[in-house]
C-alpha cells in the first residue's frame, strides 16, 4: 500500500506516543520529528527510529518539506503556538491534525464525525482534547437516543501523564473540551472540569460522564447506544471500557469510563494520551486515503488580502 | 507559646467553605446579611463564591441557588471596610471567570490546585497579578506532600506572582508539629515579603491548635469559618480563634463581641444539620480525606445502601484528591457490588490512604475484601 509521508511537531508525551502508532501505520509514514529541546527524550528516540528530526522548530522542518513529500502534520506542540503553526502549514500546503486545544480547524472525534471529515478537504482538523476523545462518544451516543439538555464530564488523569503543554493549557481544556460536548456530542450546554492527581503508582485515566437528558432518559436505548459506541470507540483503543454505569437518576444519566493505554509511550495508565494519538491517527490515516485515491489533494492556499485561516 | 505583638489577617470562609454543608443554596440575603454583619465585626477579608469555587456550579459539585455572579454583585457593594475574596480552582474555572470575578469588584483572588500541581495555576495567577488585585496561591491537601516539596510549590505560585502563598489542610489531617513543619518552609523559601497563610478544617478538633501554631511558624493569614461553617467538621471556628488571639495578644483588629453574634445569631440559624465532629467528619481527619466528600459519601451511602465511612476510607486509599467527587458514586457502586457478593467492577486498589496508620489501613482492606 502506498504510504503518505507526515511530519510530527512536538516531541513530548503526545508527539512521542504518536510516533511509536505512527511507525505500526500500514497508511503512514513518519519521516521527520520537530522538537525545540535537543536533549528531549522524544528526539532521541525518533533519531533511534529512522526518522529525520529537528531541534529548531517549525523552521527546521518548513525547507524539508517538499524535498520530503510530506503531505500531513501532526501538531503536538501547544495552543499558544499551534495557531502560528497553523498559518505556516497552509501555506506549504500541509493538511494538518492538530492535538492542541487551539482548535482552528473543526473538531474531530473520529467514532462520532470523523466520516463527515472525509472528503470535505478540511486542510486542519483539531482533535478536542484527551477528555473529549474520551467523553464525547459517548455524549453523542445518549444524544442520539434523546436530546441532551446539559452534558459535563470530569476528566481525572496521573500528573505524570499531564506535560507541560497541557499544564499551561488547562483552561484551553476546559474550554475546548465543552465546545465539543456541544459542538460535536450535541448537548445544548456542555461543561468540562479536569483533575490531576499525583498518586503513585499512577492511576489509570478516569472520565465521568454525566448527561441530563430533556424528559425521562430511555433506558433501553441508551444502554444499546451506550454499548454499541464503547464497541466503536475500542476498535482503536482496545483498553476503553465502561467501568460502572449508566446511572439512571430522574433525568441524569451518569457513565464511569476507565481508559488504559497501549503503553506504547508512557506505561499504560496514561490512556489519555493514547486516546488522543489513536483518535489522530486514525484521522490521519482517513486523510492519507483521500490523497491516495486522488479525492484530496492538500495545497498551498492563497494567501492574498481577505484570506483566513 | 509567645505570640504577643503579632499582627495577622482573619479571612471569612463561612460563605464559601460554608456553602458545601449547605449544598451551595445559601440565598442572596443570607449572603447580604451575614457579609454585611461581618464587616461591621471588622472581619478584613471575606470569601463569597460557589464552594468549590468560581465555575463551580456542575451536576459533580452541586448547583448553586444563585451564581457567583449574582453573590458577587449583591455583596461586593455593600462592603464598608472589609474586602470580598473568591476562590478559583484550575481545572473547574478559568481565567474568564477571574475576570468576571475582577468585574464583580473582588479584591483578593485564591487560586488553588492540589499541593503538588501547582504549575497549572500559572496563567490564573499571572492574569489576577495583571489585574493588579491581592493574590494568593493556595495548596490544597497539603498534608499529602513533604514540607520541601510544598515549598517548591509556593516558590512556583510564588514565581507567577502570588502575594501570598497558602498551606490548605483541607483534610484536617494535619497535628500542629505538620503544620509547623510546612509553614517553616514556606517561611523559608519564600521571599520576605510574600506572606504565608493556613486554611485548617476541623475534623480533629486541631483548627485553633494549627491555626497557632501556623502563627507561630510565621503565617500571617489565618482562614477559618464564623460557627465553624465549612466542610466536614467545619473549618477553624474563627471567632473561636479570634477570642484566643485577644488572649494571646495576638491582633486581629476585630471587634469580637459583634464577631461571636454574628455567628450565634446569623450563621448558626442558617445551618442544615449541626456542624460537629460526627463519625464521618472524624474519619475525614482521620484517614486524611477531602473535607467536601462528606455530603456526597453521605448521600452515596443512602442511595446504594453501604456505609459512608466506608466510602470515605476507600476515597482516602485511592488517594483522591480535591475535586474527584464523581469517584465517590463509583466507589458507592462498588462497594454494594461487593456488599452483595457479585464480583466488582474490578476496581484498581491504590495503596492505604494519605498518611493512615498501616495496621488500620490493613483492617479496612479486610473489611473490603470481606
Amino acid at each position: 500500500m502506498t504510504k503518505i509521508n507526515v511530519a510530527l511537531i512536538g516531541s513530548g508525551n503526545i508527539g512521542t506516543d504518536l510516533m511509536v502508532k505512527a511507525l505500526r501505520s500500514t497508511q503512514l509514514a513518519p519521516i521527520w520529528m520537530v522538537g525545540i529541546d535537543p536533549a528531549s527524550d522524544g528526539l532521541k528516540r525518533a533519531r533511534a527510529a529512522g526518522l529525520k528530526t529537528t531541534a529548531a522548530g517549525l523552521d527546521g522542518l518548513l525547507p524539508h518539506l517538499a524535498e520530503d513529500g510530506i503531505r500531513i502534520a501532526f501538531d503536538a506542540t501547544s495552543a499558544y503556538v499551534h495557531h502560528e503553526h497553523a498559518r505556516r502549514l497552509r501555506e506549504h500546503g500541509i493538511a494538518v491534525i492538530d492535538l492542541t486545544p487551539a482548535a482552528v480547524g473543526p473538531y474531530c472525534v473520529p467514532p462520532v464525525n470523523l466520516a463527515q471529515h472525509a472528503g470535505r478537504g478540511e486542510m486542519n482538523v483539531n482533535m478536542v482534547s484527551c477528555g473529549g476523545q474520551a467523553t464525547i462518544p459517548m455524549v453523542a451516543a445518549i444524544s442520539s437516543v434523546q436530546p441532551v439538555e446539559y452534558a459535563e464530564i470530569i476528566a481525572t488523569v496521573a500528573s505524570r501523564s499531564a506535560g507541560p503543554g497541557t499544564r499551561k493549557n488547562i483552561d484551553e481544556f476546559t474550554r475546548t473540551t465543552a465546545n465539543g460536548i456541544e459542538n460535536v456530542g450535541g448537548a445544548k450546554r456542555g461543561k468540562a472540569i479536569i483533575i490531576l492527581n499525583p498518586a503513585e503508582p499512577p492511576l489509570l485515566m478516569r472520565d465521568t460522564v454525566h448527561c441530563l437528558t430533556e424528559g425521562e432518559p430511555d433506558r433501553e436505548r441508551i444502554r444499546a447506544a451506550v454499548q454499541a459506541m464503547l464497541t466503536e470507540v475500542q476498535k482503536y483503543v482496545p483498553g476503553y471500557r465502561l467501568a460502572n454505569g449508566p446511572v439512571f437518576d430522574g433525568r441524569r444519566v451518569s457513565l464511569f469510563l476507565e481508559v488504559a493505554g497501549l503503553g506504547d509511550y508512557l506505561p499504560r495508565y496514561a490512556g489519555n494520551l493514547d486516546i488522543m494519538t489513536a483518535a489522530a491517527l486514525r484521522t490521519g490515516e482517513m486523510l492519507a486515503s483521500e490523497i491516495v485515491a486522488g479525492r484530496f489533494d492538500p495545497r498551498p492556499l492563497e494567501t492574498g488580502p481577505g484570506a483566513s485561516i | 507559646m509567645n505570640l504577643r505583638g503579632k499582627r495577622i489577617l482573619l479571612h471569612d470562609n463561612c460563605l464559601r467553605d460554608g456553602m458545601h454543608p449547605k449544598r451551595h443554596q445559601i440565598s442572596i440575603e443570607q449572603m447580604v446579611s451575614v457579609a454585611g454583619a461581618l464587616d461591621v465585626a471588622g472581619v478584613p477579608l471575606i470569601e463569597v463564591t460557589h464552594g468549590d469555587g468560581l465555575g463551580g456550579a456542575s451536576v459533580n459539585y452541586g448547583f448553586p441557588a444563585h451564581s457567583d455572579e449574582a453573590y458577587l454583585r449583591a455583596v461586593v457593594p455593600r462592603m464598608t471596610q472589609a474586602r470580598i475574596s473568591a476562590l478559583l480552582i484550575p481545572g473547574i474555572g478559568t481565567v474568564d471567570e477571574l475576570r468576571l470575578a475582577h468585574d464583580c469588584g473582588v479584591g483578593t483572588i485564591r487560586v488553588a490546585t492540589h499541593c503538588t500541581e501547582a504549575d497549572v495555576a500559572e496563567q490564573h495567577i499571572g492574569l489576577a497579578r495583571k489585574l493588579g488585585i491581592d493574590t494568593v496561591g493556595f495548596l490544597m491537601m497539603a498534608h499529602m506532600t513533604e514540607p520541601e516539596e510544598l515549598a517548591r510549590q509556593a516558590e512556583l505560585m510564588e514565581s507567577y506572582g502570588a502575594h501570598c502563598v497558602y498551606c490548605t489542610d483541607s483534610a484536617g489531617f494535619m497535628l500542629p508539629d505538620d503544620v509547623t513543619a510546612r509553614v517553616q518552609a514556606l517561611r523559608a523559601a519564600l521571599q520576605p515579603g510574600t506572606e504565608i497563610g493556613f486554611h485548617g478544617h476541623h475534623n480533629l478538633a486541631m483548627g485553633i491548635a494549627n491555626s497557632l501554631a501556623a502563627v507561630e511558624a510565621g503565617a500571617t493569614r489565618i482562614d477559618g469559618s464564623a460557627a465553624g461553617l465549612g466542610a466536614g467538621a467545619g473549618n477553624t471556628p474563627l471567632e473561636v480563634f479570634a477570642a484566643v488571639c485577644e488572649r494571646m495578644g495576638v491582633h486581629t483588629g476585630i471587634d469580637l463581641y459583634r464577631f461571636v453574634d454574628v455567628a450565634e445569631d446569623l450563621v448558626v440559624p442558617m445551618m442544615d444539620h449541626a456542624i460537629r465532629i460526627d463519625r464521618d467528619s472524624l474519619m475525614l481527619g482521620y484517614a486524611g480525606v477531602y473535607s467536601s466528600f462528606l455530603l456526597f459519601a453521605q448521600r452515596a451511602a443512602r442511595t446504594y445502601g453501604v456505609s459512608a465511612r466506608d466510602i470515605l476510607v476507600e476515597m482516602g486509599r485511592r488517594k483522591a484528591v480535591g475535586g474527584q467527587e464523581d469517584l465517590i458514586e463509583e466507589v458507592a457502586l462498588e462497594l454494594q457490588a461487593r456488599a452483595a457478593g457479585k464480583s466488582a467492577a474490578d476496581a484498581v486498589r491504590g495503596p492505604a490512604p494519605s498518611g493512615m496508620p498501616a495496621q488500620h489501613a490493613l483492617h479496612a482492606e479486610q473489611e473490603l475484601d470481606a
